[in-house]
């Protein structure tokens, strides 16, 4: 490797003033060979020198070609006809080619997020945040983006069966009305229901018209992943049931207590947004926020933190107070528990000062994993830090919550009791996601009756003897409210695919409820509010803006008496036990096993180990040298009996005798693309143990499993090319991010080409907003009609991503610290791509971009090969070939979808620029404004670190953030005037721990 | 021993293969003529299922383009009207003609009617109609004049160069927005020079890199 670097024109100065070294991967730094072997070449052995697919060798191969090129020929002549089929009567509006948005909203886990649908001729094809909703804010995240192609999973149920037979709707409607009657079911003491959180108002009001009628059954909201420990955390301090709501972008100190809000540990990408919002520098000398993490796994939250302490999940609560006493809130009752180390000592006493210095401003947030009464001195410290109604306001919850855990202990008691002769199924999959100690997926056998909505052909489906099929939310009527209380209406975007209904319409079967379509019972409930003058407006209102008016709830006024709580909590918290422990977290990809069939999930890299298409459990190196593991050991995990089998990756950073295991892998029923990949940890997990469990035993099988990670993928050879200083750095001296690589001479070989008039497009991302999150990604890939590939095709480097994520380590293995850049093609002015291709297929168009004429590529790769960044993609198969009819329906029309053999890479969203370009020309000829064009990574980005505009424009966004001091081009020293810039990551370390690093 | 290769031998060799180049490339050159959009395309005059006469609409009867191609100013694609806009007029026009029975048919059933596409672009170009109608590029220069064909049938080959002929000298093919759907509008004096002005005038700047219509 150190030959590439003396060949390499590059020069780096050395005057990285923090001196840190980057890198990737263990492999990295270890310098083993298999990982000088990707860093030397672009793809491993093989992949790049023959089409060797299915043993097809190329001689072969070329016969065949031969042969269908002399078929091809006969044929080519002839036109085919083609036919052009209007309607027979249009709808009002409708003009073909362009497309119609159309506000909804998305549930998701309690919460919901305003939305903006995109619909080319009546289908769905693209999703964006709507910005008029208080929770996207014009954002969306990586599962929302994903969720257009879960819409056209061509694996979703199809058709109503009874015990494996053919039915239909009204068969079942005609079952509901005899089956589901006081006759039949009495008080419905034997009935249960099992839905994922509600977050519908019509829904709450058809469970409540249910359970009016069947007094005694249960219906029990679950989740996977949830937050139920905040909320009664929340109502041990406070005596209130109220949500509690952090407003970060009112906090100058934040401190993460195993939350990772930025993250999987929020149903919203709200706190992204806040928090971002206080990572923007315009110029040097201005403040940031700071952020302190402790947690165990290393998450996209303790990325972005500036001080980060490895914690066990089970020590956090011992953490916390720890804090709480080092802030000396109630005086000295508080009796510190388990033997704290040296390092978390001094990180308290830090942090602690740092908090009492900024009283009312500051913001300290537990997640989760941890119990009630952690969650509740976490309040009682909030309290004592004046941060109640300040940075943390309380609304009141609009209905009543039960903890889904306790009633799932029923659960499990009445089942094996046989006193459940009924169990419907709406929505989730608890047979897959219900603890192992609940037994529910056997128990299920032996119920009389059960019932399963659901949207795939997963394990509740298959043991239930009814099973219905479930509408996509972007099929259905429907409401949902944000966390704040704001309801908009779900509005459909298209006929259900599959003759589908929703959760709501089959409760309102259930239920009785005449009628029973969705339509109409969210009409019903929109209309309860206003006078019924108002009424049509209202709702045509609430249908255009996304979001019904003067729907937020009231902030509720909280106090938190901070002595009752420590006596309530205390002997609560404890240390954890010695031993290993096993935590639970949602995964970045299938989530909680909702999305293990969409591709796109499984394929966008795990944002810190970037594996794809697997889960692995994550452990320390430190107790990896221990227990003599290497990455990909297969091993087995057991506790009180129950076992699971799944392989190892150290993680840096990752806290010792801690293991994290990712939850939504491993479906035994599941669709064509989830079933079977990765391994299933939910059988550790019981209702006593549910967050994380102690005392795990970990057995080596022998056996090792192949993990496939994009890691080492697409390298650049240890120049500066992410760049980082600490804010008083920076503000000392503010050129110094800019000269960590030496400037360009500015002699070139290329033509000169004026850019000085019209539009030049150009980008900025500030990598101290980006967190990392994978929204971009995905975002691109539906934009794109970006093809997935698969595990077996990603190990051989062929993911087709447009923009990836580059994770980046600094420091020790132990204390690794993580910078993330998004990187796609930078559009270089100079385009070293350009200059070896032999077809021209790749030019320079006049306003800056590097085009690429699909059409024209004959696939030499030469691009590929001399471009600097490694972000063009080859088409090495033809993934799209065989693509399934329905998901067609998913592709953008404005985008080609590419053959085998061509070339691909970002364009900015071209087709979006010359869209507005047209309809801006059409519009009598005027120049476009900042911000009218956006390019999809940017309108997706949460954390808005992507600005895309005229560069041309001195006051344009782009424009002036490229003014920015700490501005600088990736490998700008070899003068190929890249257009995508990067404002440098600024880290705002305590002085006092800084000096404990030193 | 006598000679395996007789005297003479090159020289036939190398005969022998000049000619078969040649062949082989006069070949290719008629393939590649034969092949061209203009011999291919040009000319292509399907026969469409219901035997509407643009000559007798937009020329005798001088409907304007856009009363069916309504969409042409607004999007991608110029429309092909729905069966409604027929049935505007012959709904009490021609009511009973056996001719408009599939139109009738269509209006009742709700089905559409086949309509064969006369002109056909590969799917990886990305025209638009509204760029260029708004621009004041008339229908006639792609077209033809439609409104004096009894059938429509393609009369440019619509390849690449065609395309780029004009974005390279637009000035002959601009006009005034207004005159667009005239088809045998003609300016007094000279049409480039006309172009001249209106281009200056509007700032028209056609492009020529590959994204305009490469996506």
């Amino acid at each position: 490797m150190n030959s590439i670097v003396q060949i390499n024109p590059t020069r780096i100065t050395g005057k990285q003033s923090t001196g840190k070294q980057y890198w990737r991967s263990l492999n990295e730094v270890a310098e083993t060979p298999e990982f000088q072997q990707w860093a030397q070449r672009a793809f491993p052995d093989g992949v790049a020198d023959g089409v060797t697919v299915d043993g097809a060798s190329r001689r072969s191969l070329l016969k065949l070609m031969a042969a269908s090129f002399g078929l091809a020929g006969l044929t080519a002549c002839r036109r085919p006809v083609e036919n052009i089929l209007p309607f027979s009567r249009a709808s009002e509006g409708y003009i073909h080619g362009k497309p119609m948005h159309y506000a909804t909203v998305a549930a998701f886990n309690g919460s919901a997020t305003g939305l903006i649908v995109e619909c080319n001729d009546g289908r769905p094809t693209k999703i964006e945040g709507n910005p008029k909703h208080p929770y996207s804010l014009g954002s969306t995240n990586a599962f929302l983006q994903a969720s257009v192609l879960g819409l056209y999973d061509p694996d979703r149920t199809r058709q109503v069966m009874r015990r494996g037979g053919r039915s239909n709707w009204d068969e079942f409607a005609a079952f509901a009305r005899g089956y589901f009657t006081a006759d039949r079911l009495g008080d419905g003491a034997a009935f249960r229901i099992i839905s994922e959180k509600v977050a519908s108002p019509s829904l709450e009001l058809v469970k409540a018209d249910l359970l009016k009628k069947f007094p005694a059954a249960q219906w029990i909201e679950y989740e996977s992943v949830n937050l139920d420990a905040v909320r009664e955390g929340a109502a041990m301090a406070s005596g209130q049931d109220v949500e509690p709501h952090f407003l970060f972008d009112k906090a100058d100190v934040v401190f993460s207590l195993d939350c990772d809000f930025l993250g999987l540990d929020s149903s919203s990408i709200l706190p992204v947004k806040q928090y971002s919002r206080r990572r923007k520098v315009e110029k040097p000398g201005d403040d940031l926020n700071r952020l302190y993490s402790a947690e165990a796994n290393y998450s996209i939250t303790g990325s972005m933190a500036d001080h980060r302490l490895r914690v066990k999940v089970g020590d956090i609560g011992a953490l916390a107070l720890a804090l709480a006493k080092e802030l000396n809130v109630s005086g000295a009752e508080l009796k510190v528990v388990g033997g704290a180390s040296d390092k978390s000592n001094k990180f308290v006493a830090a942090l602690a000062k740092d908090l009492a210095a900024h009283k009312g401003k500051s913001i300290v947030i537990a997640g989760p994993r941890q119990s009630a009464a952690v969650h509740a001195l976490v309040f009682a410290i909030n309290a004592a830090l004046g941060n109640i109604g300040q940075t943390i306001v309380f609304t009141k919850s609009p209905r009543e919550r039960a903890n889904s855990l306790e009633q799932l202990k029923q659960l499990a008691t009445d089942l094996s009791a046989g006193r459940v002769k009924t169990v419907v199924v709406l929505g989730g999959n608890p047979a897959y996601s219900l603890p192992a100690d609940v037994g529910f997926a056997e128990a299920l056998k032996k119920v009389a009756v059960t019932v399963a909505l659901t949207e795939d052909e997963n394990e509740s489906w298959a043991a239930s003897e009814w099973r219905l099929p479930q509408s996509h939310f972007l099929e259905s009527w429907g409401d949902a409210r944000a966390l704040d209380g704001t309801a908009s209406i779900q509005q459909p975007m298209i006929e259900p695919l599959y003759g589908g209904k929703s959760v709501l319409e089959v409760a309102a079967i259930l239920a009785g409820r005449e009628p029973a379509s969705g339509y109409e019972i969210v009409r019903a409930t929109c209309a309860s509010q206003g006078s019924p003058a108002e009424r049509e407006k209202i709702w045509n209102l609430a249908l255009y803006d996304g979001v019904i008016g003067g729907s937020k709830v009231a902030t509720a006024a909280v106090s938190v008496d901070a002595k009752k709580v420590y006596t309530a909590v205390s002997g609560r918290v404890q240390p954890a036990p010695a031993g290993l422990e096993a935590a639970f977290y949602a995964s970045p990809g299938p989530y909680d096993g909702r999305y293990a069939n969409n591709a796109w999930m499984q394929e966008a890299p795990h944002p810190l180990t970037k594996v794809v298409w697997d889960n692995v459990a994550l452990i320390s190196k430190k107790t990896a040298a221990a227990l003599a593991l290497v990455d990909g050991d297969l091993v087995k995990l057991s506790k009180d009996g129950r076992s699971i089998e799944t392989p190892v990756q150290i993680q840096p950073g990752h806290a010792d005798d801690s293991i994290s295991l990712f939850l939504g892998y491993g479906r035994a029923a599941c669709g064509r693309v989830g079933q079977g990949v990765g391994h299933r940890v939910e059988a550790l997990r019981t209702t006593t143990s549910f967050f994380s469990a102690s005392g795990v035993e970990l057995k080596k099988t022998g056996e090792t499993y192949e993990i496939v990670t994009t890691q080492e993928h697409h390298r650049m050879e240890g120049r500066p090319i992410v760049r980082e200083a600490s804010v008083e750095e920076y503000k000392k001296e503010p050129g110094l991010i800019k000269e960590m690589a030496e400037s360009p001479n500015g002699l070139t070989m290329f033509p000169y080409v004026d850019y000085s008039k019209g539009y030049q497009w150009g980008m900025a991302i500030d990598l101290n907003a980006c967190v990392g999150c994978n929204a971009c990604l995905v975002a691109c890939q539906s934009e794109n009609n970006i093809p997935v590939v698969g595990k077996d095709q990603v190990q051989r480097g062929r993911e087709m991503h447009w923009i990836r994520l580059d994770r980046y380590y600094t420091g020790s293995d132990e204390e690794a610290q993580v910078v993330t850049q998004p990187m796609g093609c930078q559009q270089c002015e100079n385009a070293p791509c350009e200059s070896v291709c032999p077809v021209a297929a790749t030019n320079h168009s006049p306003e800056g971009l590097n085009d690429m004429a699909y059409n024209r590529c004959v696939g030499t790769r030469y691009c590929l090969n001399n471009c600097p960044y490694k972000v063009r993609r080859f088409n090495f198969l033809a993934w799209n070939k065989d693509v399934p009819e329905v998901r067609k329906l998913a592709f953008n029309p404005d985008v080609s979808v590419r053959m085998r053999g061509v070339m691909e890479k970002c364009t900015y969203c071209v087709q979006r620029i010359e869209e507005h370009k047209i309809a801006a020309n059409a519009d009598g000829r005027r120049t476009l404004h900042d911000g009218e064009i956006q390019s999809a990574c940017q309108q997706v980005c949460p954390a808005e670190a992507i600005v895309f505009g005229n560069i041309n424009d001195p006051e344009s966004r782009v424009a002036k953030l490229k003014q920015q001091p700490r501005n600088y081009e990736v490998l700008g020293e070899l003068n190929i005037r890249p257009r995508t810039t990067y404002l440098g990551r600024l880290r705002n370390p305590n002085p006092e721990l800084e000096k404990e690093n030193a | 021993m006598s000679a395996i290769f007789p005297k003479g031998f090159d020289t036939r060799l190398r005969l022998a293969a000049g000619t078969v180049l040649i062949v082989a490339g006069a070949l290719l050159g008629v393939v590649l003529y034969l092949a061209h959009p203009q011999q291919v395309d040009t000319g292509y005059m399907p026969v469409q299922p219901v035997a509407y006469s643009h000559k007798l609409h937009a020329g005798n009867l001088g409907l304007d383009c856009t009363y069916c191609h309504y969409t042409v100013d607004k999007s991608r694609f110029a429309a092909v009207p729905p069966t409604e806009v027929c049935m505007n007029c012959h709904a009490r026009v021609r009511e009973k003609s056996p001719k408009l029975q599939l139109v009738r048919e269509s209006y009742a059933t709700g089905n559409p009617i086949p309509w064969v596409k006369v002109h056909r672009l590969p799917d990886y170009v990305y025209f638009n109609h509204q760029a260029h109608v708004t621009a004041g590029v008339s229908c006639v220069h792609c077209h033809g004049r439609v409104d004096q064909m009894a059938e429509v049938r393609q009369l440019q080959p619509m390849s690449m160069a065609f395309c780029l002929d004009c974005h390279r000298n637009p000035a002959p093919n601009i006009r005034p927005a207004e005159y667009v759907t005239s088809l045998g509008w003609k300016p007094e004096g000279d049409p480039a020079e006309l172009g001249r002005q209106l281009i200056a005038a509007k700032h028209i700047n056609p492009p020529q890199n590959c994204s305009a219509c490469h996506r």
